[in-house]
């Protein structure tokens, strides 16, 4: 039986743009791109293609010089047509133009009532061929997990409670088959349970409300409540020496196509959001597409800010870029690179804020949707206001503490007060409400770094 | 409004590094960020939109909240001023008058010494000016006396900015409340100044006949040696030119003679009340202070040994700074306990030993200054402790 847990702190930022339920399918953009900084705790990644080369969907483009059974494929059939590195040499991204229609390296197939007899190797060696594996992400830290590692537990969040975020019950519709494949295959790589914890208040997709054999468990509460970090503190928290493994439903979906018909299937629904698209909604496509056939055409205005994933956490990547890995979420925000005379203390309902201080108005009316922009509404300053981090993390973590621990490269102060249960999207809301503009998530990911190289 | 923003624009290259007066960058940056909100945006990775609120408005949030303090000061220094010297038959305008005379050049000399060192600091020591000092220079002239000499507030100022803060590296970073440590230091540096009868402005009138300059506090520690019930000496002080200034109701109000903001509860609730709609200041620790003080009242009355203990405890609530204290001092967030289970024992330390201090020590009859002041030093240990206990529950947790 699961666990039904109430949170209460918290903060949903409710902004306007939200996708329709109502799915596209439209001519696929020309080029896909997989980027190694999308993962964290690579090393070295490697090319192993050279631009020229012909891939098919699942062929290898790249691998870490530390960590060489994982493989990242290509998501995509076409050519390699760049390589692009950065600052000494680091491997940044490699693009592929597209086929018109997606080939695929074949992997072994397998049916339902074989893969009840799979073991661990077995399913590891073709997740990690396949190019599957890099969706298993590893806590503590945020990395892709090590492949001879036996988690405590697996968990995956059933929803996502971030501004703009989309409906993983039009996202996953009809994926049922693949999902419950996908979970069959993961509890034989834990020695625990495989959780999936999904929202109290709202329908819950038969995805997962049918998924057999695993933990089903319930949250309500604002954001960040969808945020997998702090259901896992929930549930059954991380303690120093805990290995832990996380998978977006997406990643299951794609181990029960891998394991069911034998390809590596990138194929998503890719939610198009935010104020400045003029129909906001659901597009079919590939893991790493190329955003230009999905904005062009479709904004209000022309200056704005592409966001792989979504405002709180996402990455900017311009309006020729692509969608990051782990992404299957688009937001467009207006820049806010405008001064505003006296905007300090011009009282405004229209802005944002967590807070009610003097001006602030969008708490009157939280259920309705705003516009929000780029702008950091302020200056970087010294921390002041205490006691507001602790309200939006509904977690018992004391995050200004560990924060300022990380300041003070005080590894065993860190783990004492818990980073090994966090990773940036668990405090992403104390960096938007912060008074003082510090970039916490920066922070707390040099925290991560100096513990795990430590 | 584009005019100004060009004019800024023009002159910010030579701000900047390079510029021919980049050591004076923060000084521009105050005063262009002051003008308009900046046009930064957020970063390629991270949060890519943040709240509205800044530190700017948040410290504006708290002046405001002290606005009816100011104002009803301003009335009751003018109002006391002309009881005081007898003359009923003052206008409204007239009392606003004097208080206008008294209180702003205070005011002015707290906010003109202060931000000057600010401004210095922020190019010396090369970090910008933190918009602290805006409440700072508003809580100094509030605590005190009505006719202070001028030069005084300013020593003062100046050496709670310095000394207070700047010392320990600038806003943020203070370990006392810089308000108070003014205040402390005219305290002790020039006690004359600041106690016996200087809570009534009289200029260069003459009191009325049987006028007394003795605050509530005073009248409360005399009694230990009379040991005459303090209510009734509080009752009937004023008799003849100031009728029932020491009731409950009016040192509730605060139509009495003081500090130019601590004088009423009243307005001190509604600051509170402002403070703690808008999220500014911690009402765990408002409450906890009232809680403590009243507290400590209570067990007084119950071992009472003399005339003081024997008080009603909600008195301790109305007399004296207590209020304004646990409004506009103990909130100070750099400088109170930082946790949210620490703010609780905090406060109630502050209340509980601000009625302590007030009545079992007789060389300083208002305790709520050293009780706050006391506590601050301790608020790390407060937190200490709370850190440590999540900490613990971490450790247990892995062992199980």
């Amino acid at each position: 039986m699961g666990k039904f847990i109430r949170l209460k702190k918290g903060f949903t930022i409710n902004l306007k743009g939200k996708a329709a339920p109502k799915v596209v399918e439209t001519d696929q953009p020309e080029t896909f791109v997989i980027k190694p900084t999308d993962f964290y705790g690579l090393y070295m990644p490697k090319p192993m293609v050279e631009v020229g080369d012909t891939v098919k969907a699942g062929s290898p483009l790249f691998h870490d010089k530390k960590h060489d059974t994982i493989l990242f494929t290509a998501p995509v059939s076409g050519e390699v047509v760049e390589i692009k590195r950065g600052e000494k040499r680091k491997l940044l991204e490699i693009k592929i133009l597209a086929d018109k229609k997606v080939e695929f390296e074949s992997f072994k197939k397998h049916s339902v009532s074989d893969i009840n007899n799979l073991a661990a190797p077995e399913i590891k060696d073709q997740l990690l061929k396949a190019g599957v594996w890099p969706t298993l992400v590893q806590r503590p830290f945020g990395v892709i997990a090590d492949p001879a590692a036996t988690p405590k537990a697996i968990h995956i969040s059933a929803f996502d409670t971030h501004p703009l975020a989309p409906d993983y019950s039009v996202l996953f519709k009809g994926q049922d088959q693949y999902f419950q494949v996908g979970v069959d295959i993961l509890k034989k790589l834990t020695s625990g349970t495989v959780h999936v914890n999904t929202h109290a208040t709202s329908e819950i997709s038969t995805v997962f409300s049918q998924a057999k054999g695993v933990e089903l468990n319930k949250f309500s509460g604002p954001h960040p409540a969808g945020c997998v970090g702090v259901q896992i503190h929930h549930i059954d928290p991380i303690n120093k020496g805990d290995v832990v493994w996380t998978i977006s439903p997406l990643g299951v979906i794609q181990i029960g196509k891998l394991f069911l018909n034998g390809v590596y299937d990138t194929s998503r629904l890719l939610a198009v959001t935010g104020s400045e698209v003029k129909n906001p909604q659901y597009y079919k496509t590939y893991t790493g597409a190329s955003v230009k056939k999905f904005i062009e055409g479709n904004l209000n205005q022309e200056h704005v800010r592409v966001i792989s994933g979504n405002p709180l956490t996402g990455t900017s990547i311009g309006k020729d870029g692509h969608v990051g890995f782990f992404d299957h979420h688009l937001s467009v925000l207006p820049e806010g690179d405008y001064y505003e005379f006296l905007g300090w203390i011009t009282p405004s309902a229209k802005k944002i804020s967590f807070h009610r201080a003097l001006g602030l108005l969008s708490f009157l009316s939280p259920n309705k949707e705003r516009v929000a922009d780029t702008n950091t509404h302020g200056e970087p300053r010294a921390f002041v206001q205490t006691g507001v981090f602790e309200q939006v993390t509904p977690m018992d973590v004391l995050p200004t503490h560990l924060l300022k621990s990380i300041l003070a490269e005080d590894i065993d102060e860190m783990e004492a007060l818990g980073i090994y249960e966090v990773i940036e999207e668990d405090l992403a809301l104390c960096e938007f409400v912060d008074v003082s503009k510090h970039k916490v998530q920066e922070i707390l990911r040099e925290g991560l770094e100096l513990v795990q190289n430590s | 409004m584009k005019f100004l923003r060009n004019q800024l624009d023009k002159v910010k290259h030579s701000f900047e590094k390079g510029g021919k007066l980049e050591k004076y960058y923060y000084a521009y940056e105050a005063l262009d960020t002051f003008m308009f909100a900046p046009n930064t945006t957020n970063d390629v990775k991270g949060s890519q939109i943040r709240d509205a609120v800044d530190l700017k408005r948040l410290m504006m949030t708290v002046i405001i909240a002290m606005v009816p303090c100011l104002l009803f000061g301003i009335y009751n220094v003018g109002h006391q001023h002309f009881l005081a010297i007898g003359q009923t038959s003052a206008t409204l305008g007239e009392k606003i008058g004097i208080g206008l005379w008294q209180v702003l050049p205070i005011v002015v000399v707290s906010y003109g010494v202060g931000l000057g060192i600010e401004f210095v600091f922020s190019i010396l020591r090369k970090h910008p000016v933190n918009e602290g000092f805006l409440v700072t220079g508003m809580l100094i002239p509030l605590v005190m006396p009505p006719d202070i000499p001028l030069w005084q507030v300013g020593v003062a100022t100046a050496f709670a900015v310095i000394i207070g803060k700047e010392a320990f590296g600038g806003t943020g970073m203070n370990v006392v409340n810089v308000a108070l440590t003014a205040r402390a230091f005219l305290y002790f540096a020039y006690p004359t100044d600041i106690s016996g009868g200087v809570w009534t402005y009289l200029g260069d009138a003459q009191a009325i006949a049987g006028y007394s300059g003795a605050t509530p506090l005073a009248i409360a520690g005399d009694a230990v040696s009379t040991g005459e019930n303090v209510v009734a000496s509080l009752n009937t002080f004023g008799t003849g030119w100031n009728e029932g200034v020491f009731t409950l109701q009016n040192l509730f109000i605060g139509l009495r003679p003081g500090s130019v903001g601590e004088t009423s509860t009243l307005m001190c609730l509604i600051g509170a009340l402002i403070l703690i709609i808008t999220g500014t200041g911690s009402w765990k620790i408002i409450v906890s202070v009232f809680g403590g003080a009243y507290a400590m009242g209570l067990l007084l009355n119950l071992v009472g040994s003399n005339a003081y203990t024997q008080m009603p405890a909600h008195y301790h609530l109305i007399i004296g700074g207590l209020a304004f204290g646990a409004v506009f001092m103990a909130t100070d967030p750099v400088t109170a306990a930082q946790t949210e289970t620490g703010k609780w024992v905090y406060g109630f330390l502050i209340g509980l030993f601000t009625v302590l201090i007030r009545v079992f020590n007789p060389a300083y009859p208002e305790g709520i200054m050293l009780a706050i002041l006391l506590m601050n030093v301790f608020a790390p240990l407060i937190d200490y402790f709370v850190v440590s206990a999540n900490k613990k529950r971490r450790l247990q947790r892995a062992t199980v």
